[in-house]
């Protein structure tokens, strides 16, 4: 007997949400991933992809990007103040998918205390420790995407500390 | 850094993988899961898998093919390693494929000696031995529990053998096994001095509403869908029954349903259904703690004074004419008809808002919204939900069934979108034989251990030491008796078993107590025990459950138990087998015979022994085939290959649960009469804290298996502490600081969350936390009844400690969600 009972709104939001502007924004940066020999490796081998340069971010205003890839939307931040994994000068800079890992709907950014949360189920997610889940339904934190600063002021992100939603392997193959 | 996997790829699930049904072990709700298996030299590819989906696009939201890490492990299945995914089944109408962030780790939180986790697991028996457990088998183990055993025993005289045994479903309860320790205590012997895991006597956490002949789980939570006004007493159910909240509760707030709230904090519940329902549509009483009865009577009074109630619903279906059960011993109140409980529950709104600490004109509003008709003169639908927070508060008798009588008196039991039901913490799964001989009220067990009642004490999956009352006090005399046996034991190391079982029983007669302990994992109270026996879990084997709307499901064998382990209704089993073997050498054939009938080779004969005998149409064969959707209790027949079962109870307006023959419900005359248990109003007086308790989303009951789950420990090393941000200024306390919360019975710890939302010198505290436990500052003063009050603590708090690596880290900011 099917009886899923839940509400059309996560439906609607998904159909209208952030997924598709977000890998539309950030399709631009994106540069396609290695060839296919990572399959023969233990571990997923991540592109190395440009999400921007640090003069774009202003402080605690995020910027939408995608990562590994443009289905997989995520947030770029300068926090305004060092937190532990920060990259760039003021170790502020972090960035993390935004699929919420519970049932995947698209977190939205609340700059007044720096955390991710969700619509459907309302858990919410630390920008400031590592992604932690302040309060909800996930069974794992957010996942983090590890990056690099070059030089010039590029940032690169290079890689993924869990599971992203919706994936059964971080690098669709 | 937060704690993370670091795992990029899954072992995706071949078609043909076996699937099993998979009710969750942990909280009331029961939700649906299924368990994949299969063999760990297969794996399924992105375009050829059990989901039928392409896994090398991104799936969507809410997409049924996907899984997290915490759902996969590679665990023991008929002695080969197999890949196990335990996944939210979408097809169940409990929870149509969510999970909650307790259940949905339930395959991470099996025993894995691939991948390491739950390490902790029991795998063989223990037995205390060169001053350590030594390993030893089941036969070793038992005959010296029996022989210790039937010292202290003999027929019509089993009042030395002490029993703490859990009553649940789910987990390693269930019907079976609670059938088979049941058959053991109750029906081979009438032990009378026996507890539940979470209380300190043997008796119902509901009696009044049983008395009042309502039973506690009569609704479906299909009502709160449909319902006009939902009424959450004492309860979070976001936290603690998370997808009945989620997958009910906020479908019917979608669908118009205004909620009250009757709490003495703002919990992350309210918040939720501020979201969904709009904050004018919530309504949070926020009474002083305890205060509940005078709200009740308050509500119940102004509500029959407007004539609000369902005059036909009362002459038909309710007892008439005064007093139909006086008040005794038995019966803290007098029960009987609709007028003789106006009379002595009537309290005026303003009195009640001056004992509550509320609006006069909230109190009104509430009473609107459960029971004003509407403008068409249709009658108003009102669910209403209670939990911990009365169970285990103040009057607890008295103060359910001035809950009750609301619904009563508004006919809202039995009716679609109504019920007046327990929310419940874990599955329910009791059958038994009778426990008429234990009494009412029932013996109080803590109090008679540390009084140094009690030889032998046999312990079934309980930890008194996280999660009892007085519990200082408990685990000072419970570790001096129980050492007295150890130190006895070690001092004839090398001993026959004859003559250790004489050095044991003379440590006993001197006043030591010889501790046997059922568990699944090394429990703090196992820590004194001289055997230790190990159990396994639901899908370590079949096991059968209801959950709070009464739907009866069987959860499927998915994967072997750790080592040795048994499911508890065969360690019963064994054990009666034993002492039969035991009293039968001793010459006590009579006393012998009683514990004959345990010639069980499987859980299932334990079910078909008992469950079964009881409800004729139910196998198992047939639970398989009803899958995650069950049947809900009572099972009516069995019709065109499906059990029928019964959606929602007392829909004939019969009122059975007190046995009366007139099948007339009764209303309860019980007034306010303040803080009730002994002790409360005193320790009030002297202490300037509420130590207000309960529980979280992330942990699981005592943390039993989260102790050793990376993801929780992380989030809290150390139970919380919920404090005012001005009384943490005034203590010098910041956030992840160790606080030490003591007061005249006892002391613990706590790590300091500030929460703006906590009133001035009104704290909340996690409870059962093995890293600070709660209990140790309840005093021993029960409710009538013996029913613990574990809500109303009041204690001075200090500070012991900055914040330690483990809790400067963490997120410390407000669980409300901000969109």
């Amino acid at each position: 007997m099917k009886c899923n009972k839940l509400v059309d709104v996560g439906r609607r939001q998904f159909l209208r949400g952030g997924v598709m502007s977000a890998a539309g924004a950030a399709a631009a940066t994106i540069v396609a991933p290695a060839p296919a020999k990572a399959q023969s490796l233990a571990r997923v081998d991540y592109p190395s992809n440009r999400l921007a340069n640090l003069s774009e971010l202003k402080p605690n205003e995020p910027m939408d990007i995608a990562y590994p890839d443009a289905d997989s939307p995520g947030v770029l931040l300068k926090l305004g103040s060092a937190v532990e994994g920060g990259v760039g000068p003021d170790g502020d800079v972090v960035a993390f998918s935004v699929l919420c890992p519970h049932k995947g709907w698209q977190l939205s950014y609340n700059a007044g205390d720096k955390t991710l949360n969700c619509p459907g189920h309302f858990s919410r997610f630390d920008c400031e420790a590592g992604g932690q889940q302040t309060w909800g339904h996930a069974t794992q934190n957010l996942p983090q995407f590890m990056l690099r600063i070059d030089d010039k002021g590029d940032i690169f992100a290079e890689g993924v500390d869990e599971l992203i939603y919706g994936r059964l392997s971080n690098m669709l193959a | 850094m937060a704690y993370k996997r670091q795992i990029d790829r899954l072992p995706i699930i071949p078609a043909g993988a076996r699937e099993q049904n998979v009710t969750c072990h942990y909280c009331i709700v029961g939700c649906g899961y299924r368990a994949y298996t299969w063999p760990v030299n297969r794996q399924g590819s992105a375009q050829s898998n059990w989901s039928g989906e392409d896994l090398s696009q991104q799936q969507p939201m809410e997409t049924d093919a996907w899984y997290a890490p915490s759902m996969y492990n590679v665990v023991k299945q008929n002695g080969q390693d197999v890949h196990l995914v335990i996944k939210p089944d979408h097809d169940c109408v409990v929870n149509a494929g969510l999970g909650s962030v307790r259940g949905a780790r339930m395959a991470e939180n099996r025993r894995s000696d691939i991948y390491g986790t739950q390490q902790q697991r029991l795998t063989d028996p223990l037995v205390w031995r060169y001053g350590t457990w030594q390993p030893t088998t089941w036969d070793d183990a038992l005959d010296l529990v029996a022989r210790v055993t039937a010292r202290v025993i003999d027929k019509e005289n089993e009042d030395d053998l002490f029993v703490s045994m859990f009553d649940h479903g789910g987990s390693a309860g269930g019907y079976e096994n609670t059938w088979g320790t049941g058959k053991l205590y109750f029906g081979s012997m009438k032990v009378k001095h026996c507890r539940i895991h979470n209380r300190p006597a043997y008796n119902s956490e509901v009696h009044s509403s049983r008395d009042m002949g309502v039973d506690e789980l009569n609704y479906g939570y299909g009502d709160y869908e449909v319902t006009d006004t939902i009424f959450l007493v004492g309860a979070n159910p976001i936290e603690t029954q998370t997808n009945l909240f989620l997958n009910h509760m906020m479908p019917g707030m979608r669908s118009g349903a205004r909620v009250l709230v009757v709490d003495p904090r703002r919990t992350v519940t309210i918040n939720a259904c501020e979201e969904v329902a709009g904050a004018e549509n919530v309504l949070h009483l926020q009474i002083n703690s305890g205060t509940d009865l005078a709200l009740f009577n308050a509500l119940f009074t102004h509500i029959a004074d407007q004539g609000w109630v369902d005059a036909d619903f009362i002459a038909k279906s309710t007892f008439a004419e005064g007093i139909a059960v006086p008040e005794d011993e038995a019966h803290p109140a007098n029960l009987g008809s609709f007028e003789a409980a106006r009379e002595a529950c009537r309290i005026s709104t303003a009195e009640a808002a001056e004992i509550c600490g509320v609006a006069e004109a909230d109190i009104v509003k509430a009473a609107e919204w459960i029971a004003r008709p509407k403008d068409d003169g249709s009658r108003r639908k009102c669910v209403t939900a209670y939990e911990k927070g009365i169970i285990w508060g103040n009057d607890n008798y008295r103060t359910i069934g001035a809950l009750l009588n609301i619904a009563l008196a508004t006919g809202n039991v039995g009716r679609e979108g109504g019920g007046c039901c327990r929310l419940g913490g874990h599955q329910e799964g009791y059958y038994r034989p009778s426990d008429a001989h234990v009494g009412r009220p029932a013996p109080y067990i803590d109090q008679l251990l540390i009084a140094g009642r009690g030889k032998v004490h046999h312990i079934w999956a309980n930890d008194h030491y996280k999660t009892t009352l007085n519990a200082s006090a408990f685990k000072r005399e419970y570790n001096r008796r129980t050492n007295m046996v150890k130190e006895a034991m070690d001092a004839r190391a090398g001993a026959t078993r004859e003559e250790m079982v004489d050095a044991i029983v003379a440590a006993i007669n001197a006043g030591g107590l010889f501790s046997v302990n059922v568990d699944i994992i090394h429990s703090q109270i196992g820590q004194q025990a001289h055997v230790i026996l190990p159990a396994v879990e639901s899908g370590e084997m079949n096991l059968t459950s209801m959950n709070g709307e009464r739907r009866l499901r069987l959860t499927e064998k998915y994967m072997d138990g750790p080592g040795q382990a048994l499911p508890d209704c065969l360690i019963a089993a064994r054990l009666a087998n034993a002492l039969e073997r035991v009293l039968r050498e001793e010459g006590r054939n009579d006393y012998a015979d009683q514990f004959k009938g345990y010639d069980w080779q499987t859980e299932e004969d334990a079910f078909m022994d008992g469950y079964h005998q009881g409800n004729p149409e139910v196998t198992y064969e047939r639970l398989r085939t009803m899958g995650n959707n069950g049947v809900q209790e009572p099972v009516k027949g069995f019709e065109n290959g499906q059990l029928v079962g019964t959606p929602r109870l007392y829909e004939d307006g019969v009122f059975t649960r007190h046995g009366r023959e007139d099948g007339k419900a009764l209303f309860m005359a019980g007034g306010w009469r303040g803080l009730e248990a002994p002790g409360k109003a005193q320790q009030k007086a002297n202490h300037r804290f509420l130590i207000n308790n309960g529980r979280s989303n992330i942990n699981w009951q005592n943390w039993f298996l989260d102790q050793d789950n990376d993801f929780v420990s992380d989030r809290f090393p150390l139970p919380y502490l919920q404090i005012n941000p001005e009384d943490a200024a005034e203590l010098g306390l910041k956030n992840g600081d160790m606080a030490e919360v003591y007061n005249d019975v006892g002391a613990t710890q706590a790590m300091v969350y500030i929460e703006p939302t906590a009133r001035r010198n009104e704290t909340f505290m996690l409870f059962g936390a093995p890293s600070g436990t709660q209990g140790n500052v309840i005093n021993a003063g029960t409710n009538t009844l013996i029913l613990p009050n574990y809500k109303q603590t009041w204690a001075n708090i200090r500070k012991i400690a900055d914040a330690s690596p483990a809790t400067a880290k963490l997120s410390f900011k407000s669980w409300e969600v901000e969109l």
